[in-house]
């Protein structure tokens, strides 16, 4: 399987975007562009950090990118690199060059400090049942404190949690995240579907409910109890 | 929601259609008006008049809500007092408009106008959860949502309890209208468990199915003036919650079959 050139996650306050440090410039923009078209609706909006490795990325690329994402409705907030010629454009362009919260493990290369701060990644929280009809939809994971009823619906890039009853649609790893997660304190859902992968419930009464969690595995959805 | 002074104003509503809103609108009118309370129940589904014919008024009727709102009446004039009951009144639907013939403020505006008066405003909702929904419930201090016991008309219920939310109307208190003790028996039909787990509101009241409702809506004689039905019973003893007093749930009974099919049943070890 060829290698991607640009990879893209959700981290603490946006995206961590990281591009090939060896690739033809051109070739990992335009992959970026038509990677994010494809799902603009997800993206837009979002806050971006772009990590170049050690390829020396002169001003005029950098503000090309910065365009680039702009006109797709996002931001470049802050680039990683470790050559020089990179920094100091990304100085020039006013952005930052510093995420020391976001990930972990690269700054901080002598060790000295452990921040003790847990990053987290971000998520929506909802403090209500949802009815029939309602749906909910987050670029990073979604928590339901009450039920998920039938009829309603989740979609997610991330994962899905419910401290209630899960009887509605649920989809977490919307943008083909397959590490996704759901769990539900009662998972009963009407369809279940993680990144391209879906599944039903089995037909018939339940036994007394008990929280489950549901993963991929070996290319298929896996339900299981709660391991405590 | 701050309470006006007055009556209140409660709005049947369901979602799905005949689930027997406008057999519950027409019964708690009357049920109310037998305990002596000042009631007006008024018809919101314009276009698909009803409770007029279930109340027996249908030949009464001279003008309806459209002609108040558009001015061609007095609101006094469009009121049909009731034959037995002379503090029930009915205010009609108009037969010939559509739902966007009046607004959620018309709504309000003729409830506020009725409301130093009597002691209940009760409204019968369309189905459907688009204007004629918004409608009904503008004016509404308190909703009840009526429903049976399948999946289909839980789930409607469910979406309608939602929209009340949104709207601050909610999330209002149900009523199970039609069920069958027999079937639940037979895990064949939802128990009142069964819903109530879904749509987690509060129960007002249970109502059985009873052959006695059809032909009470065809003559007129809504069941609540029927003493021997066991709907007639499970209505009143709805309307004598609504007005504060506790009545206990009657339990779900077998309606099928008489004494000894229920006592060879018994030991059938079914």
């Amino acid at each position: 399987m060829q290698e991607q050139h640009v990879n893209i996650k959700g981290i603490k306050d946006g995206l961590l975007v990281s591009l090939s440090p060896t690739e033809e410039w051109l070739l990992i923009t335009n992959e970026l562009g038509t990677r994010i078209d494809g799902q603009s609706a997800f993206f837009s909006g979002a806050r971006v950090t772009v990590d170049v490795g050690n390829r020396p990325v002169p001003k005029h690329e950098l503000s090309t990118l910065k365009a680039l994402l702009e006109r797709r409705g996002m931001t470049l907030w802050a680039v990683l690199s470790d050559s020089s010629t990179t920094l100091d454009a990304a100085q020039a362009l006013d952005l930052r060059t510093s995420t020391a919260n976001l990930i972990p493990g690269r700054e901080d290369t002598d060790g000295s400090e452990f921040n003790p701060e847990e990053g987290g990644t971000p998520g929506v929280m909802v403090r209500r049942t949802l009815r029939s009809g309602r749906t909910v939809h987050s670029t990073g994971h979604v928590i339901v404190y009450g039920d998920v009823n039938p009829g309603a619906e989740i979609i997610a890039a991330g994962d899905v949690i419910v401290w209630g009853k899960l009887r509605g649609n649920v989809h977490a790893g919307a943008n083909g995240d397959e590490s996704a997660v759901v769990c539900a304190l009662d998972m009963t859902p009407n369809q279940l579907r993680i990144a391209g992968h879906i599944t039903v419930s089995p037909p018939g009464k339940r036994r007394q409910p008990r929280p489950e969690t549901a993963t991929v595995r070996d290319n298929q959805i896996i339900v299981e109890a709660w391991q405590y | 929601m701050t309470a006006k002074a007055g009556a209140r104003v409660v709005t049947i509503t369901s979602g799905k259609g005949g689930v027997g809103k406008t057999t519950t609108t027409a019964n708690l009118g009357i049920a109310l008006a037998r305990l002596g309370k000042k009631v007006v129940v008024m018809d919101a589904d314009i276009g698909l008049r009803n409770l007029d014919i279930v109340m027996g008024l249908e030949n009464r009727i001279v003008y309806d809500l459209v002609d108040v709102i558009e001015g061609r009446c007095q609101l006094r004039q469009a009121m049909i007092k009731h034959k037995q009951f002379p503090e029930l009144y009915l205010i009609p639907a108009a037969q010939t408009r559509d739902k966007t013939a009046i607004s959620p403020s018309d709504m309000v505006s003729i409830t506020d106008k009725l409301r130093p008066e009597f002691d209940f405003i009760i409204i019968d909702c369309p189905a459907g959860i688009e204007r004629g929904f918004r409608n009904a419930i503008a004016a509404a201090d308190e909703v009840l949502i009526v429903t049976n016991p399948e999946v289909s008309a839980v789930r409607d219920a469910d979406r309608i309890i939602g929209l009340l939310e949104a709207n601050n109307k909610g999330p209002g208190k149900l009523i199970l209208n039609r069920m069958k003790g027999d079937m639940v028996k037979k895990g064949e039909m939802l128990s009142p468990d069964d819903v109530t787990d879904i749509l987690s509101i509060k129960l007002i009241g249970i109502v059985p199915e009873d052959e006695n409702v059809i032909p009470a809506s065809n003559s007129g004689v809504p069941v609540a003036l029927n003493e021997n039905s066991k709907a007639g019973i499970a209505f009143r003893n709805i309307a004598r919650r609504l007005c504060g007093e506790e009545v206990p749930l009657m339990p779900v009974q077998d309606t099928s079959g008489g004494f000894l099919q229920r006592l060879s049943r018994l030991f059938g070890g079914n």
